[in-house]
């Protein structure tokens, strides 16, 4: 049952990755940010699949909610409409291929040296994933903890700040 | 068969091609940052699969930073992104020269 939804939940990530990056039905840039929204979904999916419920939830609710809706914000804001159609170049396809096809050898090359381990015992379950999570977060990780939120208003200052009509 | 790790690896690291990819090949800047978030979420998958199959928990830690940070790091993104937009009318690669020796 597990490797089926693996599979299925693969498939659609992997399915809508492709649609983001380059869609044969649609130019329009919200196709592709929706198309994006569903690829953070599935992978959340695959996140159940891991064990890793907290995740899967903070998952849905910041990167396919609020981030997602920042991104159409802008992009129906900006007006992008749909993308010119500014050919890359015949060189460039060729160095952009040539360059994931090294990275994908690395990828490849690294995963074959290695032993990777066999799973391990089961998690928690579902209530003690956020207990463990959250007891984590403030006492080991507490002060990245605060780091973040520091780092949250420094970005939410800057973004005001850029957001201003005069700016220099 | 169930799912190894090398399964979920292998997914990490096709989407994480993919996002390249797309930031190689596109010229709107909206759609390189796109990308850009397929290649961050490919890397947080590639960290829970080995912290499910090591049997911790600090991987989950760290994606749960990430998160955060990248939801901080696309505001002030797209908000240079719209000065930009008010400053230069484009998001294309191409017009934006202005460093060019």
């Amino acid at each position: 049952m597990q490797e089926v939804f693996f599979y299925v939940f693969a498939a659609l990530t992997l399915g809508f990755g492709f649609l983001v990056v380059a869609n044969p039905f649609s130019r329009d840039p919200v196709t592709r940010a929706m198309c994006l929204v569903l690829t953070i979904l599935s992978l959340a999916g695959l996140f159940v699949l891991l064990e890793a419920y907290f995740l899967a939830a903070v998952q849905v609710l910041v990167s396919a909610g609020a981030v997602m809706v920042l991104f159409l914000f802008v992009i129906m804001l900006l007006d992008v409409g749909a993308e010119q159609r500014r050919r890359a170049g015949r060189a460039m396809t060729v160095m952009a291929v040539a360059s994931v096809l090294a990275l994908g050898g690395v990828f490849a090359r690294a995963l074959a040296g290695t032993r990777l381990p066999a799973v391990s015992a089961g998690g928690a379950g579902m209530a003690g994933d956020v207990e463990a999570m959250g007891e984590m977060l403030l006492t080991r990780y507490l002060v990245p903890l605060e780091a973040t939120g520091l780092v949250l208003l420094v970005a939410m200052v800057g973004v005001v700040l850029l957001g201003r009509k005069d700016l220099k | 068969m169930t799912a190894g790790l090398e399964h979920y690896l292998g997914v990490s690291a096709l989407l994480f091609g993919l996002g390249l990819v797309g930031v190689l090949l596109r010229g709107n800047l909206i759609l390189m940052y796109l990308s850009l978030e397929l290649m961050l979420n490919a890397a947080s998958l590639a960290l829970v699969a080995f912290d499910r199959f090591n049997g911790t928990r600090n991987g989950q830690i760290l994606v749960f930073f990430i998160i955060t940070v990248a939801a901080a790091e696309v505001a002030v993104g797209l908000a240079l992104l719209v000065a930009l937009y008010r400053k230069r009318q484009t998001a294309q690669v191409e017009d934006l020269t202005g460093m060019k020796l």
